[in-house]
Order: structure tokens, then C-alpha cells, then sequence
């Protein structure tokens, strides 16, 4: 039961606010402890496992090219466009995303979206964009602040209820594996058709609530 | 052959580049506090696979002490408003085509080499062409970046750098996770949850046990920040032996809307740094959870949408 102590640091850890990256550490240090494993075995754990994962580092690459192109004016460009499109709207321009990139994880397109590389240089500029124009006016920090959020929203549940539904991604795999283990066998295509309803709750859901956003916004 | 080594090598340039730009920035007062934590980052990044375990493990710790006392980094100059405005203007749509290079590329190599091997040499190791096509595309935009608006010498570092402080260190935080996740398998903290959980209630018609698995696939999720890490346990636990064997249930559907189930756990959890937190920070919003807040209601939704589908559709032919 005691290794369970890492859990426990990790929520109270998150609820006090106290800074991410030292709950991380001391719930690492306090189940290792748990399970028998002594400080300097703990340290040397952490070392290789955050060097195996260096693979989630290659993602910051963009950051280089999208900074020369936010310098030259990629989000304002963003926001003209949009705001020449008169029936653009913040919720519709989200549920444009959403479909763009739900489809696209279906056909195993996972890269083409990201919230460094597509958010924040050029979805986020467009929903600002289609909401100032028709507030006509420029936004309150709040809106900003919310229209921000459901961009980054809208990037990860496509991408998450979309890509189940390509039979090469990555769970389907997991998922195949795991049930061999247990002498259950199951074809890709069988496990991506049974990913297709959520997939279409989801569009129902979300693109419901968005387009009731700019419903919520126009009052 | 380009594998793991030589990508960590190219993705340890970032964070290299802005701890030199940090260090010589002698006006800003805590320069060296955040040359050293990007520095720290790129030594792991670079040349930690040769370096032992114990040295990666402390450079780590350095970098939650220096992000823990705040790296607070100095401003850098770049463009204001205006001038974006008027170059927003000069350069037209033409600005979307790097932007939409990376993705391109990406998705272009991943296609050509889906083996690794062009023109029958080994180019590429085979488990890696996604990332060393994502650190081609990276490449490729950056050059037509710099090609199409022809920026000051040492913009480019400036523009990573400006960037690269506005996110900060959640950067390294999916790392951390990762980290914690495979400790926390090493401890067996899953074993324990999923006995707990099957102890605790009985899990002996469709429903309940439908509910128990789903559910558990979501907090599990929650708590490890990642359905892959808890879907091997709640299937193994509860998944195969009673869905599958004792209830009939259709595997692929077990199975399918049960990784569903965890997605809409990590749409929930802060654990999924990469998914709900690094956005927070990208987009500057004030509020720590506030995609969390946006997704909530949705995931909760779709939870319940997931318990109903299996329940209601991946029984065939048995009462319900």
C-alpha cells in the first residue's frame, strides 16, 4: 500500500500548487522508497528514464521556425484571413479545426496539427480574429484567455478521437499486443470500427458545445 | 544509420543554442540560473545515453531546483505590433508555407520511408523514421523561414529563445512524467490500484463490470497521465478474465472503447503535460487547468457514452 504514497503526493502535490516539476520528484523518491529502492538508486532511475524519453524532445524543433514567423507577422496574417471570411465565426472556425484534424488522424495525419507547430501561431490568431470582428471590438483578457483554452481543447480531442480510427496508430498496436499476451487475437480493422462511434459522439458533442459558444459569446 | 541517438543529438541543439544565448546575455541578473537549466537539459538530451545513469539523474535534479527557485528569464527584443502588422501585410499568405512545411514533410518522409531505407540503403532506424522526419520538417521550415523573410543575423536564437522562455519548463515536464511512470511500474503501483479496485466490488453482470473497467481505465489515466500505462493493467486485470472470458464480451470492442475510456482520462488529468499543460503555457493563459476546464465536459460525456456502448452493444446475444 505504501507504494501508493506517490499518488497521494502528486494530488495534494497539484492542489496545493505547489511547482509540478518538484511533485514529480518527491512522488518519484517516495514510491521508489516504498518499493525498497534507496535515494542514490532512485536518482540514477529518474537519470536513465528521462534520458529514454528524450524522443518527446524532438517536438520543440518547430519552435525555431514558427519564432521568425510570428516575428514577421504569422498570427496577425492568421487573423486578417479569417476576418475576411464573413461567416467565420470563433465556434465555427474551432469546429473547421476540430473537423480538419479529426479527419486527418483518421487517416494517420497525427502531425499535421500540435499546439506549438498549429495553435499558437495559427488556430488561436484565427478564433481571436473571427470573435473580434464580431464583437467589433478588441476582446476582454477573459474571452481571450477562454477562446485560447478551446483552441488547445479542440486540438486534443480530435486528435484523440480520431486516430483510434487508423488501424497503424500506436493503441491499436498496444492493444493487439496485449490481448496476444493473453492468447486472444484480434484484427487492427475489427478495433478501429469499434472506435468509430465515440469518434462521431465526439464530433456530435464538442461541435455542439462549440457552436453553442458563440451563442454564449454574442449575449 | 540515424536512430534515437543522433535525433536526441539534433533535438539537444534547441535548448543548447538558448543556453548560449542566455549565458552571454550579461544584462539580464539571473542569466546563468537559466543557461545552466537549459544547458542541464541539453547534456541530457545530447550525450546523456554515454554519460552514466547517476550523472543524467543529477542534472535532472538540478533542473527541478533551478525551475523550483524560478528561472525568470531576462526579455529579449523582437518585432512589436505594428511592424507585424505592416509585415503581416508584405508577406501575405506566403508566411502559412513554412508553417505548413513541417507538417508536409513530416507526414512525406514518414510515407517514402516507412522502412528506413531509401534506394535499398538503411537510412533511417525503422522504429524512428516518424521523429527523424519530424527534425527533417523542422529543418525544412526553419530554411524556408529564413529564406522567405531574410531575418538579422542571430534572429533565429533569438526567436527560439523568446519562445523556448515563453513555455518554460513545463518543456521538460513530459520527460519527468515519463520518468514517473516508469518508476511507478517498477514499485507495482498499478498492481495495487487494480486489486483494490476488483476487492472492492463485486464486478459480476455486464454493467458493473463494464463500469468498473471503463471507469478504471479513466482514473487510472488520471492518476498515470497516460492510458497506454493503464491499459495493460485494467486489461489484464479485469478486461480479458471477466469481459472477454466469463461475459462473452467481443474483444475488440473490450478493448477499443476501453483505451477510449483512459483518452477521456487524459483529457482530464494534469499528468498529461504534454496534452493539457505545455498548451497552458504556450498560449500564456493565467489558469493552470484552464483546457482542463474546456475539456472536462465533453470527456465526461464521451465516458458515458463509452460505458453505454459496450455495455449495450458488445454482448451480443446474452440478456442484458
Amino acid at each position: 500500500m505504501l507504494v501508493l504514497s506517490g499518488i497521494v503526493i502528486i494530488i495534494l502535490g497539484f492542489a496545493l500548487r505547489i511547482h509540478p516539476l518538484l511533485v514529480v520528484t518527491a512522488a518519484a523518491f517516495a514510491s521508489a522508497a516504498a518499493a525498497g529502492y534507496g535515494p542514490i538508486a532512485v536518482i540514477a532511475l529518474i537519470g536513465k528514464a528521462f534520458v529514454d524519453a528524450r524522443f518527446l524532445a524532438v517536438a520543440w524543433l518547430a519552435l525555431p521556425a514558427i519564432g521568425l514567423l510570428e516575428r514577421a507577422g504569422l498570427r496577425e496574417q492568421a487573423r486578417a484571413v479569417v476576418q475576411r471570411l464573413r461567416r467565420a465565426t470563433a465556434g465555427r472556425v474551432l469546429l473547421g479545426y476540430f473537423l480538419l484534424r479529426q479527419a486527418a488522424a483518421a487517416l494517420g495525419l497525427t502531425a499535421l496539427g500540435g499546439h506549438v507547430q498549429m495553435v499558437r501561431p495559427i488556430v488561436a490568431p484565427m478564433v481571436e480574429g473571427a470573435a473580434e470582428r464580431d464583437a467589433d471590438a478588441s476582446l476582454d483578457d477573459d474571452t481571450r484567455q477562454r477562446l485560447r483554452a478551446h483552441a488547445a481543447a479542440v486540438d486534443n480531442i480530435a486528435l484523440f478521437f480520431g486516430e483510434d480510427v487508423f488501424i497503424a496508430v500506436g493503441s491499436i498496436l498496444l492493444i493487439r499486443a496485449i490481448l496476444q499476451q493473453e492468447g486472444v487475437s484480434v484484427a487492427p480493422l475489427e478495433v478501429a470500427i469499434w472506435a468509430i462511434p465515440t469518434a462521431l459522439a465526439a464530433l456530435l458533442i464538442h461541435g455542439a458545445r462549440l457552436l453553442l459558444l458563440d451563442g454564449r459569446m454574442s449575449r | 544509420m540515424i536512430g534515437l541517438d543522433a535525433i536526441g543529438i539534433a533535438a539537444a541543439t534547441l535548448p543548447g543554442a538558448v543556453a548560449l544565448h542566455h549565458a552571454c546575455d550579461t544584462r539580464s541578473p539571473r542569466h546563468w540560473r537559466n543557461a545552466a537549466f537549459w544547458g542541464a537539459f541539453a547534456t541530457t538530451l545530447g550525450v546523456g545515453p554515454w554519460l552514466p545513469d547517476l550523472v543524467n539523474g543529477c542534472l535532472v535534479l538540478a533542473m527541478v531546483a533551478l525551475a523550483t527557485l524560478g528561472l525568470k528569464p531576462g526579455p529579449v527584443t523582437t518585432t512589436d505590433d505594428t511592424i507585424r502588422a505592416t509585415l503581416a501585410r508584405r508577406w501575405g499568405a506566403r508566411l502559412f508555407l513554412p508553417a505548413l512545411a513541417l507538417p508536409l514533410v513530416t507526414l512525406g518522409g514518414t510515407v517514402a520511408l516507412p522502412q528506413g531505407r531509401l534506394a535499398g540503403i538503411a537510412l533511417v532506424d525503422p522504429k524512428q523514421v516518424t521523429l527523424g522526419a519530424l527534425a527533417a520538417g523542422a529543418t525544412v521550415a526553419l530554411a524556408l523561414a529564413l529564406l522567405l523573410t531574410r531575418p538579422p543575423r542571430g534572429t533565429t536564437a533569438t526567436e527560439a529563445r523568446r519562445l523556448v522562455d515563453g513555455i518554460g519548463w513545463p518543456m521538460v515536464l513530459p520527460q519527468m512524467l515519463a520518468a514517473l511512470g516508469g518508476i511507478f511500474a517498477l514499485a507495482g503501483v498499478g498492481k495495487v490500484v487494480a486489486n483494490g479496485v476488483l476487492g472492492l466490488v463485486a464486478v459480476d453482470t455486464h454493467f458493473v463490470a463494464t463500469l468498473v473497467y471503463c471507469l478504471g481505465m479513466a482514473l487510472f489515466t488520471l492518476v498515470m497521465g497516460n492510458a497506454f500505462a493503464a491499459f495493460p493493467i485494467m486489461t489484464l486485470g479485469i478486461g480479458v478474465p471477466i469481459l472477454i472470458h466469463q461475459l462473452h464480451g467481443d474483444p475488440a470492442a473490450v478493448a477499443a472503447l476501453g483505451m477510449l475510456s483512459g483518452f477521456c482520462g487524459t483529457l482530464l488529468t494534469p499528468m498529461a503535460a504534454n496534452f493539457n499543460i505545455v498548451p497552458v503555457a504556450a498560449l500564456e493563459l493565467r489558469d493552470r487547468f484552464a483546457v482542463i476546464r474546456v475539456q472536462a465536459p465533453t470527456a465526461l460525456l464521451l465516458l458515458v457514452f463509452n460505458i453505454a456502448a459496450l455495455t449495450l452493444l458488445a454482448f451480443p446475444g446474452s440478456p442484458k
